[in-house]
């Protein structure tokens, strides 16, 4: 567009905004009053060209136009899914959970102890990790706990409350590998409890298994910065593509073992319960999901076209197929991956959709590089039946009114 | 000849810088605890005691100390009760007492006694983490006590029961063969 084009367009915006201002000053003095202050802001803005911008700051914010925020609850905080654009989560809208509380811990007293059956035992300043051949990755971290409302009867609810507990970042650290050479790891060890240095003591068993061995890392850094607080800060473990509890934040001691330790969190919680009684233990692996993040949950959309898009993500490796349907699941077209493909990593998916106006039900299902397809719900609880509380990844179903709303059904 | 001597003066610095490579990446000896790269230290014997506070299945990290259930009734109606109710059914925080026999139906109710597989996870978790608002505060008598209470609430232990070490570490949970390895993937495809 020229630049004449462009201000002609700008100033038919400034006189809309005008025109609803005036409107405004007929309201009552409440809606008058909330009026005002986002005529302020506005207006600040009302021709950037005519007036010099604001000046560096030492560290950026998003714009005051911006109003996604987590919804944050006492112990957990969900993603707003239906916000977001690409695959990174932004540090300030990546998901919580924690168990009794965000800890404030000073990097410079923090440490960490690595132990048990080891040939030497160290015990490391966060200086001294980050001074260790540094390594990067994007993965998601998701709550075993997310989707959990899947198990239940479904509530009129938005994306970000069913599935807000999974995020996607840039984590950098030093490789666990690269530790457990340092200190010399015992042919016996098969184990490695994890233990954070927070109010509730985190503490997990991880299995020395090969992939772990691969792809874990004792992260310091996220999306380019130190982690946050709510993510670990200084120090948490990352075990790409496993439940966000066993990625233990605020990591204080890493001690090897023969066998699991068996704490409260792998056995009282994040366990199976099937309908015969027996419980699936060290369900570690998040296993494939995706869901339609817009239109979704709550929203109100219009006839017309909506360019679909949503998320899908495997704890097993790449997303290689992500399917769309329409009516409910009776016919299903192959949705566009967008770039970058990353295994154990969020994927974005779009498809191109024109609403007629007519009830319709939204659905998306996916493929992971092993060939895993995601489940029905139906066959989902046909195997595992509806006690469990954990690694739900049933098919999301949005059905869209007559009216254009959408509800979870 | 004289090219042979520089050779072999080559040969000589090749395998001694050889060797300073392998004490770099691999090599290892018994008094070398400065780390690989010379990152991080030997922690003292008294800093492993302290930061290594977990308690396993075997017993292991279960301190000296004892408690009884009548201690553990006092202690639990002072420091627990105001989470978990008088007699740990009543919440708001988890259930620990009851629930048996009910896994297998539509509203399992698992608590220590129903679910739990290892008694000794209670040492370690109240010892790490509880009270919730007073975290390691509890003395090993008075986390024995608790743990002899909720078992004999639950009906595991009986009411003269003393807990130690060595007896927790050998009490056989009723779901102790409750927890089956993932066996996931385990839907069939469509």
């Amino acid at each position: 567009m020229s630049d004449h084009g462009h201000s002609r367009g700008h100033d038919v915006d400034r006189r809309r905004f005008l025109a609803s201002g005036a409107s405004l000053v007929a309201l009552g003095a409440t809606t008058l009053l909330l009026g005002n202050a986002r005529a302020d802001k506005i207006d600040q803005t009302a021709d950037p060209m005519r007036v010099p911008g604001s000046s560096a700051r030492p560290y950026g914010d998003r714009s005051p136009f911006e109003t996604a925020t987590r919804a944050a609850a006492e112990n957990h905080s969900l993603t707003p899914l239906q916000n977001l654009h690409g695959i990174i989560t932004p540090s300030s809208l990546h998901f919580e959970r924690h168990h009794n509380g965000v800890p404030a811990l000073d990097p410079s007293r923090h440490r960490l102890l690595i132990h048990g059956l080891v040939a030497r035992p160290l015990i490391f300043t966060v200086e001294e990790l980050q001074r260790f051949p540094a390594a990067s990755r994007l993965a998601f971290i998701e709550c075993a706990g997310n989707s959990r409302n899947g198990w239940q009867e479904a509530q009129d609810l938005t994306v970000q409350d069913l599935h807000g507990l999974t995020s996607t970042s840039e984590w950098t650290g030093v490789k666990l590998a690269t530790l457990l050479d340092a200190v010399g790891v015992q042919p016996q060890a098969t184990w490695m409890l994890a233990e954070g240095g927070d109010a509730a003591g985190m503490d997990r068993s991880v299995p020395l298994i090969d992939e772990v061995l691969n792809e874990a890392m004792i992260c310091y850094g996220q999306n380019g910065e130190a982690l946050r607080p709510e993510q670990g800060y200084p120090l948490r473990l990352l075990l790409p593509g496993f439940e966000g509890n066993i990625n233990v934040k605020w990591l204080r001691r890493l001690k090897l073992g023969a066998a699991p330790f068996m704490t409260r969190w792998e056995t009282a919680k994040y366990t199976d319960l099937m309908t015969d009684g027996k419980a699936y233990q060290f369900s570690l692996v998040m296993e494939a999901k995706s869901v339609i993040t817009s239109p979704s949950g709550r929203q109100q959309i219009r006839p017309g076209f909506h360019d679909i898009q949503g998320l899908a993500w495997s704890g097993r490796g790449r997303i290689t197929k992500v399917e769309v349907s329409v009516d409910g699941g009776r016919n299903w077209q192959l949705a566009e991956l967008q770039d970058p493909v990353l295994p154990k990593c969020h994927t974005r998916f779009r498809f191109p959709w024109k609403w007629n106006g007519q009830g319709a039900i939204l659905q998306s299902r996916c493929v992971d590089e092993t060939g895993y397809r995601q489940p029905s719900r139906n066959a989902l609880i046909t195997v595992r039946g509806d006690n469990s509380s954990y690694h739900y990844n049933g098919i999301q179903n949005w059905k869209i009114e007559r009216d254009g709303r959408v509800r979870n059904i | 000849m004289g090219g042979y001597g520089t050779s072999k003066r080559l040969l000589v610095a090749a395998s001694l810088w050889t060797g300073l490579y392998s004490c770099v990446w691999s090599g290892w000896s018994a008094d070398d605890n400065a780390g690989r790269y010379g990152l991080g230290r030997a922690p003292t014997n008294q800093e492993i005691r302290l930061w290594n506070i977990d308690v396993a299945p075997s017993g292991e990290g279960l301190p000296a100390g004892q408690g009884t259930v009548q201690q553990g009734a006092r202690t639990y109606a002072a420091k627990c009760a105001k989470c978990h109710g008088p007699t740990a059914t009543e919440g708001p925080a988890d259930r620990l007492v009851g629930g048996h026999d009910t896994l297998q139906t539509s509203k399992p109710v698992k608590t220590v006694g129903s679910y739990w597989p290892y008694a000794t996870t209670l040492y370690d978790y109240l010892n790490r983490a509880m009270p919730f608002d007073a975290p390691q505060s509890l003395t090993p008598d008075e986390i024995y006590s608790v743990i002899a209470w909720l078992l004999h609430q639950n009906g595991i232990v009986a009411e003269d029961a003393v807990i130690d070490a060595s007896m927790l570490s050998s009490i056989q949970m009723p779901n102790r063969q409750g927890f089956i390895p993932d066996p996931r993937p385990d839907v069939p495809p469509p």
